[in-house]
């Protein structure tokens, strides 16, 4: 175990755990999203019972509180270890570039820019956590009052986070950057998710193509999801 | 009759480490497209030394695509257009009439120019000399057939043996990464039972040799692979993390 991190594998390995616990992340960040529309079809009293019932849930839960910091340290150590990488690998390339350019056919156009995507990523995680994270947390005040909602059973009351979200996503550039940011994700992970298989060691010339393949579904679904959310808010609600 | 063509070059001159390159334009003629990418640059130099002109320095040596000395980045391709061929093997054929052909050496900051499309690659000979090598007594020669190896193996192990250290992988990978190179040589020797008890070793010492030189983080582009003369798998390269990986976690 001794100086794994100063290998260039090890910090790989960072890398690539921290990117597998962060699509994790994403996936039950999805389910909760996609209360926002689920209300409507599975017959809840009022739009938005659903979604609060849920932020109510992840508000309430002890153990969001463990994970919550435990996913800020799995961005932090994603963020720092893919800068770092990424200059140590500008300086091993050297200054001189080709003048005859690059005309290496088939190499994903993700793998070569996973840091660009990884910023675009990041500029929207900030606009997002402005967004809902500090309000919801109470770091910013907003004015939306307290409803009441079904919550395994009975009633509960919370704060009304779904009207949070549906003033947000009246705003079309909020919406066209949700967009964005989703497009990125689906680039991000289209290579990020067999990429990480391959740093821990999975070698397998029958189940990499397979690695590949699901890379894209989980692309689709989770880029797709996040935007078509934020869409049909728009557009729908 | 033989066909012929015409063609533009333009090749990177620099007189030394330190002195700072240019690109240099020479017009070829009659250049047979049954010849060799080298034999064209041999007629180059010829054609130089009879204008009183310093030749073109580049590297080869076998010439039929085993020894990895030939070393070229041809119109934006190392070991030019054509597939899972060294430059040696790169036939003029492969080239039109009238084409302007850009010649680079390797670029990569582990693999420094000497001069003019010659680099210096000994980073590689150092990380085999860390431990791309198996540790044999003296003595007799035991039967080939007293070990065993499945042939899957032995496949495997043959294919990521027949790299042949050119460094078209560094040269390709926008990291400069040597991941390639370092997985073949560390595979080939896992795979096979003899080179298997040395493994944690030899993966650790590799490794920290190739990051010691300076040599970039893999992130699967794949460049590598694409590029190689020998097809060497990205296969490899999940390998040796692991290799390195079960290596450290066992310390
Ligand atoms: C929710 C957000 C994110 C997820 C789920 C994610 C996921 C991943 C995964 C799975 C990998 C592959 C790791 C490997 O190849 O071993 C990866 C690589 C990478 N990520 Fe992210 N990432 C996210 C955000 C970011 C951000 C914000 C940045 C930078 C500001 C970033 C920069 C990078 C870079 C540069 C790589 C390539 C590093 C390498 O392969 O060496 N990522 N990401
Ligand atoms: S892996 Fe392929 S490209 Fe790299 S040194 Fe070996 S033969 Fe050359
Ligand atoms: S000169 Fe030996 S491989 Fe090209």
């Amino acid at each position: 175990m001794s100086n794994l991190l100063t290998a260039s594998i090890g910090r790989k390995l960072l890398m690539s755990v921290s990117g597998l616990f962060l699509i994790l992340f994403l996936f039950v960040h999805l389910t909760l999203n996609s209360f926002l529309l689920l209300d409507k079809v599975l017959g809840f009293k009022e739009v938005g019972q659903m979604f609060n019932a849920g932020v109510h849930f992840m508000g309430t839960n002890p153990l969001i509180k463990v994970i919550e910091p435990m996913l800020a340290l799995g961005f932090l150590i994603h963020i720092i270890y893919s800068v770092i990488l990424t200059v140590q690998n500008m300086k091993a390339r050297g200054p001189q570039s080709y003048a005859s350019g690059n005309k290496t056919s088939d190499v994903e156009f993700a793998s070569q820019n996973m840091l660009v995507l990884g910023i675009v990523i990041f500029s929207f995680l900030a606009v997002h956590i402005m967004n809902f994270y500090m309000r919801m947390k109470g770091f910013i005040t907003w004015e939306a009052g307290e409803v009441e909602f079904p919550f395994f059973g009975s009633m509960a009351k919370g704060e009304n986070a779904y009207a949070l979200v549906h003033e947000t996503f009246k705003v079309l550039p909020i919406v066209l950057l949700y967009i964005v940011g989703s497009v990125a994700l689906a680039f991000h992970l289209s290579h990020g998710f067999w990429s990480s298989f391959q740093t821990i060691g999975w070698n397998n010339s029958k189940w990499m193509p397979r690695l590949k393949c699901l890379s894209n579904i989980l692309a689709i679904i989770l880029g797709g999801g996040f935007s078509v959310i934020a869409l049909a808010q728009y557009l729908f609600f | 009759m033989e066909k012929t063509i015409n063609i533009t070059l333009k090749v990177w001159r620099q007189n030394g480490p330190k002195e700072k390159g240019r690109f240099e334009t020479y017009k070829l003629d009659k250049v047979s497209i049954d010849s060799s990418f080298l034999e064209m640059l041999d007629m180059v130099n010829e054609q130089l030394i009879n204008e009183y002109k310093e030749p073109v320095a580049f590297d080869h040596d076998c010439r039929e695509g085993i020894c990895g000395m030939c070393s070229l980045y041809i119109n934006g391709r190392p070991h030019g257009p054509d597939d899972d061929v060294t430059t040696c093997q790169l036939h003029m054929r492969k080239f039109k009439d009238g084409q302007t052909i850009t010649i680079e050496p390797w670029r990569s900051a582990a693999f420094p120019v000497i001069k003019d499309l010659i680099v210096d690659r000994r980073a590689f000979d150092k990380i085999i000399a860390a431990g791309g090598y198996v540790s044999v007594n003296t003595g007799g020669v035991p039967d080939a057939n007293s070990i065993a190896i499945p042939k899957v193996d032995a496949d495997e192990a043959m294919d990521s043996a027949s790299c042949i250290g050119c460094g078209a992988c560094v040269a390709a990978c926008k990291n400069g990464s040597a991941m390639l190179f370092v997985s073949a040589k560390v595979s080939h020797l896992a795979m096979l039972p003899q080179g298997r008890v040395e493994g944690a070793r030899r993966a650790k010492a590799m490794v920290a040799k190739m990051d010691e030189l300076g040599f970039g983080n893999c992130t699967n582009t794949g460049a590598c692979e694409v590029e190689c003369p020998k097809n060497i798998s990205l296969s490899n390269i999940a390998r040796l993390n692991r290799e390195f990986l079960s290596a450290k976690f066992q310390d």
